[in-house]
């Protein structure tokens, strides 16, 4: 039975590997949300095919290669293109058409993976003839995700889907006018990745780099506990600016961070919040 | 194999899939509004935005509903309700948190995850229930909620809709009760505090 002979990481454990990968590596996953992250080392032991913990923490030790791989693997990378497309509905007709007075519009996107929704974003611009004002910040801690945005190339088979959520969104030209197909990729338009910025950024340890009219970071709050999460939060109030609007995931919120006082949401069932007061 | 005990516990997950929703409201609908338990109900479902389920569920109960968001408080005398495209996962006794990695068994919310996380948490303060289903998720759930010394419940296959789901746990786990669906809702409320 697959549940039987699985590796479980102890508490010991873990907390040894996590001081490893902060105090020789740099990655500081300690204010991760625990249940999440334990399912992922755990993993670990499937994939990869590790025995032992004291395995394990070996090759932490000795072999870097596998330390960027297994920064990969704990930190998670699932993304799709207009991703819950009722959140895209409301960028277009509500925030975009507010975008559109600003004479320069910077938009921030924190680990944002391999970069779906960055294009997404993109798109909205273009059909709004906005995108050559535009400069979308595409940042996460994986250099490996980052290389993507800059080719700007996805796999042809999600192309379906991301058509059928760029419809629901509210899209109204052929959504394979943007790509080209080769073998089995999706080559974006490079008119897209003309307005994009990507680097390399560290949530947990980085600081703010530029203030934003749009910040989005859907979905890697989760991982975080609450003590980082409302690290990070601070991180994007400092960097939004007056009036400016952050993107979370659908399920993640700000009512438990101090910041919430200062922020208003702008639909009760979505998760967009406005900056109203720039002081508490 | 020693005599399984009723006993009341802190929390129940309950776990279905295809045909497993006529069961879950008619459990809900039998919980007395004085429940305190902790009800967790992890179903096989569409991303909708409309959360149907949580009204339907809303319908039938008095208790408090509601359908997971990150880091939300687990508070007792409420019954919550797995969101669709995420895990649902147990940081402690009084906190979720939610996942979005790869899915287990075809499925997100898997059953399996969210089993395994609640037997790590409540261990023998908690009963698992598989309902109906067409697929293996479940299973491996109840086998970490058994060995961490919770209830292992299982509706009895020959009144499900859909058997594979509960048939495939009895081949596979250990389980302290086979329930048929009408004796389910007496049953739950039992081992309710």
């Amino acid at each position: 039975m697959r549940g039987l002979n699985k590796h479980i990481i102890g508490d010991e454990e873990l907390e040894q590997l996590l001081n490893e990968l902060f105090l020789t590596h740099g990655y500081d996953f300690t204010n991760y949300a625990q249940a999440s992250l334990r399912r992922r080392v755990n993993r670990l032991f499937i994939v990869d095919r590790i025995s032992s913990f004291a395995e394990l923490f070996y090759k932490v030790k000795t072999d870097k290669h596998y330390v960027t791989h297994l920064v990969e693997e704990l930190t998670v990378n699932v993304t799709e293109m207009f991703r819950d497309p009722h959140v895209y509905k409301i960028l277009r007709e509500k925030i975009i058409p507010v975008l559109a007075t600003h004479p320069v519009i910077r938009i921030w996107h924190a680990g944002c993976s391999t970069g779906e929704e960055v294009y997404s974003m993109a798109i909205l611009l273009d059909e709004a003839n906005l995108l050559h004002k535009s400069l979308l910040y595409a940042t996460d801690v994986n250099p490996s995700v980052i290389e993507n945005i800059r080719k700007g190339v996805f796999p042809l088979h999600h192309m379906k889907q991301y058509s059928e959520n760029y419809i629901q969104s509210g899209g109204k030209r052929d959504f394979s006018s943007y790509y080209t197909a080769k073998y089995d990729w999706a080559i974006f338009d490079q008119k897209f990745k003309a307005r994009m910025i990507p680097a390399t950024h560290n949530l947990v340890s980085d600081r703010s780099f530029n203030e934003f009219q749009v910040i989005f970071c859907r979905n890697v709050l989760i991982y975080f506990d609450k003590d980082l999460q409302n690290k990070v939060l601070d991180l994007f109030d400092e960097s939004l600016e007056k009036l400016g609007y952050l993107v979370l995931g659908s399920k993640e919120n700000i009512r438990f961070s101090p910041i919430v006082s200062k922020y208003g949401q702008t639909d009760p069932h979505e998760k967009i919040w406005r900056k109203l007061k720039s002081e508490k | 194999m020693e005599e399984a005990k009723i006993r009341k516990v802190d929390a129940i997950v309950i776990g279905g899939s295809a045909g497993s929703l006529e069961v879950i409201l008619a459990i809900v609908a039998a919980l007395p509004a004085s429940t305190k338990t902790i009800i967790i109900i992890i179903v096989h479902r569409k991303n909708d935005a409309e959360s149907l389920l949580e009204n339907l569920i809303k319908s039938r109960t008095s208790l408090r509903v509601r359908e997971v968001e990150d880091k939300d408080p687990l508070r007792y005398s409420t019954i919550y309700i797995a969101p669709p495209d995420y895990h649902l996962l147990f940081e402690s006794r009084k906190e979720f948190s939610l996942d979005m990695t790869a899915k287990v068994q075809y499925s997100r919310p898997s059953i399996d995850v969210s089993f395994e996380s609640a037997a790590t948490i409540f261990k023998d303060s908690l009963a698992g229930l598989l309902l109906s289903g067409a697929n293996a998720d479940g299973t491996a759930g109840l086998i970490s909620i058994a060995s961490n010394g919770g209830i292992v419940l299982v509706q009895d296959p020959s009144s499900a809709e859909v058997d594979y789901m509960p048939q495939h746990a009895l081949a596979n786990a250990k389980v302290d009760f086979v329930v048929t669906a009408n004796d389910l809702p007496a049953f739950i409320a039992s081992i309710c505090k």
